[in-house]
């Protein structure tokens, strides 16, 4: 038995996306036990809620995290507006699918980059980038915002889509696709980056049930847990189904998100063939009743929670989101458990961490 | 033929084809700062106001999450800190009198904070 030694990993270091710190506690190269901590961007935007109105603060809880804006103020909307009782027009529910997915394509494309970028396979991390930033393109034009895009409010949409701009969004999906699937075709065929994942950071679906993973972490080891198959969003009328591979490992993992993007790709065509055309708010008016509710939805990451509490008042008494990664430190400590050191950036790739949505 | 998310069909090629493509095509990336960005129409760039029209209510200050706004009804000033404010359009869209816009550019980047005050005329009554 080797002297057993303790390597700090993050809040920064060139490996890891997000600020989460992780003590390894290394025997030779194995590592025995790792020991997460976060707490480095803690900003207290659920506190927000005692002086931020419930309309205003659709507008801070898209702030929760910087890559799926878009989830978050849908979430906390739907919450809303299950509280108040009001239905949503037809078309501003579709037009939350239609961005929804859209967050998703450049949310996974993002982490296909930083993939390639932990690999040290930078000529991959920069096409990865370079198709995402299209995605960009399109919620710039239409909403305005690139990242934070200020489009979803309580009742519906700020304003709609016209029909020209969806037929341009289709467009521009059809043409990234050709250039997705030799992009995506590197990870899933090539020989260097199969040797870093086939086979790496196996979660058995005992272990996912156990430790209540959710997202593409559960789907990469058979469970399904995919938010889209509830009531929320358009997605059971488009004949949504979640994508599972059985291996566990890191390849699964990474063959599920980029499944996903595809099939984003093909949610979004069905989508706006779809759309009914009407208004996309309804206007809002009154205050939250007395009573709470509760909103799931799926984000890249899996499955987002969010409740709000009313008090009859225009300022909510609580609006407590639970985000992804919340749920999937557990099984991030669990595959740490046994794996070489070289592995753990893989490991921590591929759950996909966001800690600053986790920590608000 | 590609068989969209059933099964994944392989290809040999991998990354190549697009290595040497790009090395004849025109760069992903502008020269910044010689080739400036261009904005979108709908981009939300910074927050600006008409003082004309302005009547001093203070909605757009009350409706701002970051607290950027302050309307001061004695002094008749119309306040805003460019650092604290996120565009998102929260003050023009709930504007009574449509006096704020939000323009398309970003405003300049600063090392010192920057906190634009802007004055609103007295409305001339008119004589009946």
């Amino acid at each position: 038995m080797g002297k057993r030694t303790i390597v700090p990993f993050g809040p920064q270091h060139p490996a890891l996306p997000e600020p989460i710190h992780l003590d390894l506690e290394l025997e030779d190269e194995k590592v025995i036990r790792a020991v997460p901590s976060i707490g480095y961007v803690h900003r207290g935007l659920e506190k927000l809620v005692e002086q931020n109105d419930y309309q205003i603060m659709c507008y801070v809880m898209e702030r929760v995290c910087g890559i799926c804006s878009f989830g978050h103020s849908w979430g906390y909307a739907a919450a809303v507006e299950g509280l108040m009782d009001i239905e949503v027009p037809e078309r501003a529910e579709h037009l939350r699918t239609i961005f929804h997915e859209l967050s998703r394509i450049h949310s996974h494309l993002l982490w296909l980059g930083l993939l390639a970028d932990a690999m040290g396979f930078e000529s991959l991390f920069m096409h990865c980038w370079r198709l995402r930033e299209s995605i960009l393109d399109i919620f710039e034009k239409s909403t305005g915002g690139r990242v934070i895009l200020s489009f979803t409010k309580i009742g519906g949409q700020f304003k709609d889509i016209p029909k020209e701009s969806l037929a341009e969004i289709v467009i521009i999906l059809e043409n990234m696709r050709k250039e997705l699937l030799v992009v995506t075709n590197v990870f899933l065929d090539d020989t260097s980056v199969k040797n870093r994942m086939c086979g790496v950071g196996k979660l058995s679906k005992e272990d996912i049930m156990k430790l209540g993973a959710i997202g593409p972490t559960a789907r990469g080891s058979g469970v399904n847990n995919d938010a889209r198959c509830l009531d929320l969003g358009k997605y059971k009328e488009l004949g949504f189904k979640p994508i599972l591979e059985t291996d566990g490992d890191c390849y699964a993992r990474c063959k599920v998100r980029v499944r996903e993007i595809f099939q984003s790709i093909d949610i979004i065509i069905k989508d706006v063939e779809n759309i009914p055309e009407g208004p996309v708010n309804i206007p809002v008016k009154g205050m939250p009743p007395m009573g709470d509710f509760i909103a799931r939805i799926e984000q890249p990451r899996g499955e987002a929670f969010y409740y709000v509490k009313g008090n009859g008042t225009k300022y909510l008494d609580r609006a407590r989101v639970r985000t992804p990664t919340n749920a999937n430190i557990p099984i991030l400590v669990k595959v740490l458990q046994g794996c070489y050191l070289n592995d753990v950036t893989m490991m921590v790739m591929t759950i996909d961490p966001c800690i600053s949505c986790t920590e608000r | 033929m590609y068989q969209l998310y059933g099964e994944i069909n392989m290809g040999s090629f991998k990354i190549g084809g697009i290595v040497l493509s790009s090395a004849f095509k025109r760069p992903s990336t502008r020269l910044y700062p010689t080739v400036p960005r261009k904005w979108q129409d709908n981009t939300r760039g910074h927050v600006e106001i008409d003082p004309e029209q302005c009547i001093l209510c203070g909605i757009c200050s009350k409706k701002c999450p970051a607290d950027a706004l302050t309307v001061d009804k004695a002094a008749r000033t119309w306040t805003i800190d460019r650092m604290s404010c996120v565009q998102c359009r929260s003050c023009v869209e709930s504007c009574p009198k449509q006096c704020l816009v939000m323009k398309n550019e970003y405003t300049s980047p600063n090392v010192k904070k920057v906190i634009d005050t802007v004055n609103i005329p007295e409305k001339v009554k008119k004589e009946e």
